[in-house]
C-alpha cells in the first residue's frame, strides 16, 4: 500500500534543477562532464539533467547511457537481463557523472563503476542519485541527492518518470499494509539524513 | 531455459523475441575496445565437437570468452574417443571436472538430447546430425532483423540446395516460419525431404522462378561428398541450374539479400563477385554469431537458476 509521497513533479523538477547547477558548480562548468545514466530511469533523469544545464549554461553536456546487467554480482541468484544498448561518449580524462534513480544496498553503483572502467578512464567518478534511501552493503556515496529518504528495508520506493513510467512524475513510498510484519532493523541512513539535503 | 536442443526449446515466439532483443546488448560488448564482460565468470564450458567444425567451434568459444567464462576444448580426435570410450562415458568424465554447459556437435541426431538426460549441466546442440543447428537458426534471425527492421512477417525467403540433408535447413525453417516469415525450398528433387508434410514451405523446382520477388536467397553449402552418389551429377551442372550465379543476382530485385550458413564453396552454390557483394551478409552473420550465441550461453547459465 501508498504509504507516502515524497515527491510530486514540481518536486522532482526542482531537485534535477538543483543538481544540475551543483553538477556544474562543483566542477567549474559542463565541458568536461559526461552524464551516464543507468537503465532505466537514470537514462532518463541523465538527459532531464542535460536539459537543465544547457537551459542555465547554454551548452549540450553529453550524455551517455550504461547498462550494469553483465557487471552486477547477483546473476545467477535472480534474473538479471540486459535492459539495452551501452553508448558512452569517450571518458579518458573527462568527468564520469553517474546517473541513477535510487541509491540503495550501492550494488548497481558498483558495478557501474566496474562497467565504466572498462570503457575508459574518466578523470573523476561522481554519483548522482534522485533519491538515496539508505541500507547501503558496501562503501559508496551519492556527491549529489535530490532526497535522502529513511525507509525500511521491506518499504519500496517507487520512482516514476513520464517518460519512461507515463502518467506524471513523482516517487512515492510502499509498504506492507499495516499489521503485517514490518522491518524494524533500523530507521535508514542515520548519518546521511542528519546531512540533510545538499 | 535449461538446455537448448531444438528451436522448440526456445519458449516460441516471445522467447525467440527476447533472445534476439537482448543479443543486441551483447552485439554492442563485442564492438567495446575491450570486448569483455564478467557475466559468467566462474562458470565452465567445454565444446564437445565429434564433428569437424572450425567456425561454430571458434564462434562458442568466443562467446563463451567474452562473457569471461571458462572454456575447454574438447578435441574428440586427439581424445580417449578413439581408444573406444563411449559418448556416455565421455560426458560423465567431463562433468566430473565440473563443467556447466556442453557444447556439442555429433554426427547423430538426438545425440545432445541423450547427453542432456545423462548430466546436470547445460547442453546446447551444435549440430546433430541432419536434425538441427538451433543457434545458427537465431544468428540468421538477428542478422535478418538488423537489416529488416524487427518484424519479419511477410518476408519472402528461398533456400537452395540440399535442404534434405541441412541441418540448417531444418532449424531455420522452423524457426524463421514462427516469425512470420514466407518459405520456400529449391533444389535439386534428390536433395529434397522424402515427405514435405508439416513444413511450412512452398517447394519450387526452377531456381529462376523461385528467385524472382524474393527478398532473401538463402544458399545452402553443397556437400561435396554428396557428388556421384548419384544425387549430384557433377558440380558444374549444380552450378549452373542451381548456383547464384552472377547472371543470376543480376535479375534480383536491388535489395534482396544474400545469406549462406558457410563455409562457402565459391563458383558452386555461390558465385565469387555475389559473396563478396554488398547484398551478401556473410560475414555478418558470423560477425553477428557471436553476439547470439553469448545471449544463448547467458540465458542458460546467468540469468535464471541459483549458484550451485
Amino acid at each position: 500500500m501508498l504509504r507516502a509521497g515524497v515527491f510530486d513533479s514540481t518536486d522532482l523538477r526542482r531537485a534535477v534543477t538543483r543538481i544540475a547547477h551543483e553538477i556544474v558548480e562543483r566542477n567549474h562548468g559542463a565541458q568536461d562532464v559526461v552524464l551516464v545514466g543507468l537503465y532505466t530511469r537514470g537514462v532518463a533523469l541523465a538527459r532531464r539533467i542535460a536539459d537543465a544545464v544547457s537551459s542555465f549554461e547554454g551548452a549540450r553536456v553529453a550524455v551517455g547511457t550504461l547498462d550494469t546487467a553483465f557487471f552486477r554480482d547477483d546473476i545467477g541468484i535472480r534474473p538479471v537481463a540486459p535492459v539495452g544498448p551501452t553508448e558512452v561518449p569517450d571518458l579518458n580524462g573527462r568527468v564520469a557523472v553517474l546517473v541513477d534513480d535510487v541509491l540503495y544496498t550501492g550494488r548497481t553503483a558498483r558495478a557501474a563503476l566496474d562497467a565504466l572502467g572498462e570503457l575508459g578512464r574518466p578523470r573523476v567518478v561522481q554519483l548522482a542519485v534522485l533519491i538515496d534511501r539508505g541500507h547501503r552493503e558496501l562503501p559508496i556515496r551519492a556527491d549529489y541527492v535530490g532526497k535522502n529518504l529513511p525507509t525500511k528495508t521491506l518499504e519500496d520506493v517507487r520512482v516514476r518518470l513520464e517518460e519512461v513510467d507515463g502518467g506524471t512524475d513523482g516517487v512515492e513510498i510502499w509498504g506492507p499494509a499495516p499489521g503485517g510484519e514490518m522491518g524494524n532493523d533500523d530507521d535508514g541512513p542515520a548519518e546521511s539524513a542528519a546531512r540533510g539535503e545538499r | 531455459m535449461k538446455h537448448l536442443l531444438s528451436v522448440s526449446d526456445l519458449g516460441g515466439r516471445a522467447g525467440v523475441d527476447e533472445i534476439l532483443v537482448r543479443s543486441e546488448s551483447f552485439l554492442e560488448v563485442t564492438r567495446r575496445e575491450i570486448p569483455k564482460v564478467p557475466a559468467l565468470r566462474g562458470r565452465t564450458v567445454v565444446s564437445l565437437f565429434y564433428e569437424d567444425s572450425t567456425r561454430t567451434r571458434l564462434s562458442f568459444e568466443t562467446a563463451a570468452r567474452r562473457l569471461s567464462a571458462d572454456v575447454m576444448a574438447f578435441a574428440v580426435s586427439t581424445s580417449s574417443v578413439r581408444k573406444g570410450e563411449s559418448l556416455r562415458d565421455t560426458v560423465r568424465t567431463i562433468e566430473a571436472m565440473g563443467v556447466d554447459a556442453i557444447v556439442m556437435r555429433h554426427a547423430s541426431a538426438g545425440a545432445p538430447h541423450r547427453v542432456a538426460s545423462w548430466t546436470d549441466a547445460s547442453v546446447v546442440n551444435a549440430g546433430d546430425g541432419r536434425h538441427e543447428h538451433p543457434t545458427q537458426a537465431l544468428l540468421d534471425a538477428f542478422t535478418l532483423r538488423r537489416h529488416r527492421g524487427p518484424s519479419l512477417d511477410g518476408c519472402r525467403i528461398t533456400i537452395v540446395g540440399d535442404v534434405r540433408n541441412s541441418r540448417v535447413a531444418r532449424s531455420d525453417i522452423h524457426l524463421l516460419h514462427m516469425l512470420g516469415c514466407e518459405l520456400t525450398i529449391c533444389g535439386p528433387p534428390t536433395l529434397m525431404p522424402e515427405c514435405l508434410e508439416g513444413w511450412p514451405v512452398g517447394v519450387c523446382y526452377d531456381l529462376d522462378e523461385a528467385l524472382s520477388e524474393v527478398d532473401v536467397v538463402y544458399l545452402l553449402r553443397v556437400q561435396r561428398e554428396r557428388i556421384g552418389q548419384s544425387l549430384l551429377p557433377s558440380i558444374r551442372e549444380y552450378s549452373a541450374r542451381w548456383g547464384l550465379t552472377v547472371e543470376r543476382a543480376a535479375r534480383l530485385k536491388p535489395d534482396t539479400l544474400v545469406m549462406h550458413p558457410g563455409p562457402m564453396n565459391r563458383g558452386v552454390e555461390i558465385a565469387d563477385e555475389v559473396a563478396d557483394s554488398a547484398r551478401s551478409l556473410v560475414t555478418e552473420q558470423v560477425a553477428n554469431g557471436v553476439a547470439v550465441r553469448m545471449a544463448v550461453l547467458y540465458a542458460l547459465l546467468g540469468s535464471g537458476g541459483p549458484v550451485v
